[in-house]
């Protein structure tokens, strides 16, 4: 007999849609079907239980082929490279739980290391953006009960978050949208015509790398002031019609990406993003948030502010007192400085997503790869270590993009009796601490 | 675990009477008990010329969950040359100042000899994130509130006068967030401020919802003692820190009028006014801005069924953090620093603003003088409880300064006329005029025993009677020869000299020394089953809320030590 289990969270995009239902096998070692999840999502679990996961640990030999190793001498390899290491990185949790963050915190803690997140070559730039102005946020389901503008600036949910639009902000009908999409308007600002550019009242396709122009213009608007006949490639009458629907708003949200953060401008776009969103809190409700992309990718961001006061770029390396500088203690710029010497890349995959000077400083290294499948950094690795897959194989409590917890499910046991990234965290730090006494 | 006899300190415990009498306090098992139950083999501490209490107990602060969290990340210049580097064997790092991380928070409410602390405000829907912090913070046992204030269940419930309806889902709540009182912010205010509007008074309707704070407030306290919870509602009230506002303070308060409490668990109140100092100004502007602390305190003197905190303002730069959304915003439009706002579906709003107490500008020397008034107009030390509101009017550890200041007239008239318009103030506040110093039994009593006995916790805190729990401060400080320089009185409540939680030494002169399993209180009202109630809420979950009603609740591993109160309403 087939289970049927509901209510389970999906560990895909920042959304963490919470509403799965996954049927497994009788044995409870196969997911047979999955419901409600959107095709990534749905891949995602349908993956773990594939024939020829990754089940033991692999140490690279001389010849540069990998050995099958014991899961005890790996977390022993592992703890010798972190106790030897002058100015360690442990970088990634872009899909791991909060259980797996905060062990890791600990373990980077006692190394002295370097701690950093994804957010590093992601949404970095809102955390700055953050320190300086703020952030005027709701949860989704606000969005959903309230919202009757919604603004996609520089993002592309259809895409990218597939299940945004219909759970949270278009199509959902709430406690004060009972219109669903229709009492809602819908702007999108997007030099592209994406999909989520189609289904919206109003598209503005900005020039490209012209977005704080653009949001100049309507805090000039919003005040009353004039401006030119062209801004950023938009018309003037548009940009009136746009920041009069958004100034008559009963309830409003933007919802920006990576299309802010990483052209020209970065920081500076979601900080004027945000001084936007306090000047229509003048006249009527606006709130703002970033759309994350990983399910728990907002974690370590509140796991690492409660432990250590910073949400990344975590420079423990002094040991009695943590800083944070990003530019001087981000991973990639460590990196290119050749300032690592040693890697420990968990959740992610730092050898698709980092530049190659930066893959090659740290290659010098030794360069330890814990995840449950497969990728680029597991292929270059001196040491692989797999782990369980984090909303399939073990549950825990994730942060969706608007900080909200969702205590995710296991649907599935681990596969061939692999550890949890806390469970391993935890054995290495235990492993550190007893080097420790033997020194 | 190890056996202690705390011998010849100067011993004040106001539960059983002893007010600096000479004596010994044992320990054993981790609970206290009488020296005759100790073997020969106990460890000896020499308390003597010292004063001995039990442990802390701090009924309001904002030291775990989203928004104390918001204020951490929001802030790095917040921990900039302001951590102290890390010294200890067992310790971890200690990073921040206002908004300390969990585990200097659990280490610096240690060394002051605290050993409970009331997390002041737990949004529902985020509440695994306040156990995971709460989790997360050594030593200290701890317990939250869930804010109900503005809860669109409650809201309807209470429209129709459904108390039974309001009162199961009021449990079911308690239960699904394991929370220990029902907190109220702001009532209905919050809920405006999710159209940016607010209630400023307490016959505001709110919108939509068509029912006033009053009738929310008197909707709760009715809710409560139906529960018989051990806490009464903890209220902070509408329009926070307005010019004016007292007025609103009173007719509040007048509110619980008529109620008595319903509990087993020894409270005396059926409302608990939160950070009074921001609810006792006079005047209609920030010019002729003045205290009006002995108007609200001559009522709360009357009113046997009321308690409350101070929420004393200690002239620091701190984050301010608070449910009151709109007050947030309207801060934010004095100071213009960053502002961080998160509302909450179907539930509550949060705001972070950070706020300079500067020493020189008069309207904060004002909020410090009336903060110091509101605890030394005060006839019952038992009903008037020592915070700062942490970290809103000042951050934790400045409580010891407030004890001095409470203590030592010298000290806050040195302060008082250092101001750089010590006239103006002194002309709008009475603080001068007072002479009181306070004795350390009602120190005991405003940081121990009154908060067990209002939270209801008086069975395990505040007290160092046999059977209590085994948690117990020893100051470095002689009642019968007080210092002559104030400053020691502060130095030696911020670093006891021993600090024993659960019966281990955890603290000595400031050092961590162990971190032994803390516990999460909270309490499982069980009542009598409700269709409705429950029909309701799987609605609202199935149409509105953005989360699965399945996963909802929190989960246990969340919370390793847990301490239920049972209370079973049905029997
Ligand atoms: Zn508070």
């Amino acid at each position: 007999m087939a289970k049927v289990i509901t209510g389970v969270g999906c560990p895909y995009c920042g959304a963490s849609c919470d509403d799965i239902e996954v049927t497994v096998s009788d044995d409870g070692t196969k997911v047979l079907e999955v419901k409600n999840a959107c095709a990534i999502g749905n891949q995602v679990f349908h993956h773990a239980s594939t024939p020829g996961r990754i089940t033991s640990p692999r140490l690279r030999q001389p010849d540069g082929t990998y050995k099958e190793i014991s899961y005890e001498e790996a977390i022993d390899r592992a703890a010798r490279i972190l106790v030897n290491a002058k100015k360690p990185l442990i970088y990634g949790f872009g899909s791991t739980n909060c259980e797996g963050m905060s062990a890791a915190g600990r373990v980077a803690e006692k190394a002295g290391a370097v701690l950093d997140n994804c957010a590093s070559i992601c949404h970095g730039s809102s955390f700055l953006a953050i320190f300086d102005n703020g952030y005027p946020s709701c949860t989704l389901g606000e969005v959903k009960n309230r919202a009757d503008v919604i603004v996609y600036w520089a993002s592309n949910p259809a895409h990218a978050h597939p299940r945004h639009m219909s759970r949270y902000s278009i199509f959902p009908r709430g406690f004060f949208t009972g219109k669903g999409h229709m009492g809602r308007k819908i702007i999108c600002i997007d030099p592209r015509v994406t999909d989520t550019a189609r289904v919206a009242d109003i598209h503005l396709q900005v020039q490209q790398g012209h977005d704080y122009e653009l949001f100049n213009a309507f805090r000039t608007v919003l005040h009353g002031g004039d401006i030119p006949d062209m801004v950023a490639g938009i018309p003037k009458e548009k940009i009136l019609e746009a920041a009069g629907i958004m100034k008559k708003a009963r309830f409003g949200t933007v919802f920006y990406g990576m299309g802010l953060c990483h052209s020209d401008g970065r920081n500076h776009n979601v900080d004027i993003a945000i001084s936007m969103t306090r000047d229509l809190n003048e006249f009527t409700k606006w709130t703002i948030m970033a759309m994350r992309g990983h399910y728990n990718i907002a974690g370590p961001g509140v796991v690492w502010s409660w432990q250590f006061g910073f949400p990344y770029c975590i420079d423990m390396t002094k040991r009695d007192l943590v800083h944070m500088n990003p530019g001087e203690t981000s991973s990639v710029d460590l990196a290119m400085r050749d300032e690592v010497d040693a890697f420990v890349n968990i959740g992610t995959d730092a050898g698709a997503h980092f530049p190659i000077p930066a893959v090659q400083h740290l290659k010098k290294h030794p360069w330890i790869t814990i995840d449950p499948n497969i990728c680029m950094a597991s292929e270059i690795s001196d040491l692989h270590i797999p782990v369980a897959v984090v909303g399939v194989e073990t549950g825990g409590v994730v942060y969706r993009m608007d900080n909200v917890p969702i205590q995710f499910k296991k649907v599935v046991e681990p596969a061939g009796g692999i550890l949890t990234d806390e469970e391993l965290f935890d054995k290495i730090y235990e492993r550190m601490c007893e080097l420790d006494q033997e020194a | 675990m190890g056996e202690y006899l705390i011998k010849n300190g100067f011993v004040f415990d106001p539960v059983q009477g002893i007010n600096g009498d000479k004596s010994d306090v044992a320990l054993k098992d981790g609970k206290i008990v009488e020296t005759t139950a100790l073997s020969s083999g106990a460890t000896v501490i020499d308390a003597s010329g010292m004063t001995v209490m039990a442990g802390g107990v701090d009924i309001h602060s904002h030291v775990a969950g989203a928004k104390v969290d918001v204020g951490r990340l929001l802030r790095p210049e917040d921990k900039l040359f302001k951590s102290p580097k890390k010294t200890g064997k067992v310790s971890r790092v200690e990073m921040g100042y206002s908004v300390p991380t969990t585990f200097k928070t659990g280490y610096d409410y240690t060394r002051m000899g605290y050993s409970f602390v009331m997390e002041a405000a737990m949004p529902p829907l985020e509440a695994p994130h306040t156990h995971e912090e709460m989790r997360d913070t050594p030593i200290i046992d701890m317990a939250a509130m869930p804010v109900y204030g503005n809860n669109w269940f409650m809201l309807e419930y209470l429209k129709n006068g459904e108390i039974e309806n309001n009162a199961a889902y009021s449990a079911w709540l308690m239960t699904a967030t394991k929370g220990f009182a029902i907190k109220v912010v702001n009532p209905g205010g919050t809920e405006a401020w999710g159209w940016g509007l607010n209630c400023t008074t307490i016959h505001d309707p709110v919108p939509y919802f068509d029912i006033t704070p009053a009738e929310i407030i008197k909707g709760l306290i009715e809710t409560n003692e139906y529960l018989r919870l051990p806490h009464s509602i903890h209220l902070h009230p509408n329009n926070l820190g307005n010019p004016g506002n007292y007025e609103t303070t009173l007719e509040t308060l007048r509110l619980a009028e008529g109620y008595s409490p319903k509990s087993d668990f020894g409270r005396e109140q059926v409302l608990h006014n939160t950070h009074l100092q921001f609810h006792s100004y006079g005047g209609d502007s920030w010019g002729n801005f003045e205290s009006k602390a002995k108007e609200v305190m001559d009522y709360v003197n009357q009113q046997k069924n009321l308690t409350i905190d101070l929420g004393c303002v200690t002239l620091d730069e701190t984050t301010t953090m608070t449910a009151d959304g709109p007050f947030e915003h309207h801060l934010n439009g004095l100071n213009h620093l960053k502002w961080a706002n998160t509302d909450v579906e179907l539930e509550t709003a949060a705001g972070v603003v950070p706020y300079v107490y500067g020493k020189n500008v008069k309207v904060c020397d004002i909020q410090w003088a009336i903060g110091l008034e509101i605890a030394l107009f005060a006839k019952d030390m038992m009903r008037t409880f020592l915070t700062t509101d942490h970290p809103n009017a000042g951050p934790f550890f400045r409580y010891p300064r407030i004890i001095k200041w409470l203590m030592s007239k010298q000290s806050r008239d040195e302060l008082l006329h250092s101001f750089k318009w010590a006239d103006r103030v002194i002309a709008a506040t009475n603080l001068e005029s007072i002479d009181r110093e306070m004795t350390f039994n009602e120190i005991a009593q405003m940081t121990r025993a009154g908060p067990a006995k209002a939270l209801g916790i008086a069975h395990m805190y505040g007290s160092l009677k046999p059977g209590m729990n085994g948690n117990v401060a020893v100051y470095n400080i002689n009642p019968e020869h007080m210092p002559a320089d104030p400053d020691e009185i502060e130095k030696a409540f911020l670093r006891a000299a021993y600090v024993f939680k659960d019966g281990v030494m955890v603290s000595r002169d400031g050092e961590i020394l162990a971190t032994p399993p803390k516990l999460a209180l909270w309490v499982n009202a069980k009542v009598p089953e409700n269709a409705q109630v429950r029909r309701d809420i799987y609605e609202k979950f199935r149409k509105y809320y953005s989360v699965n009603l399945e996963n909802y609740p929190v989960r246990d591993e969340l919370a390793p030590n847990q301490r239920v109160i049972e209370l079973d309403i049905t029997a």
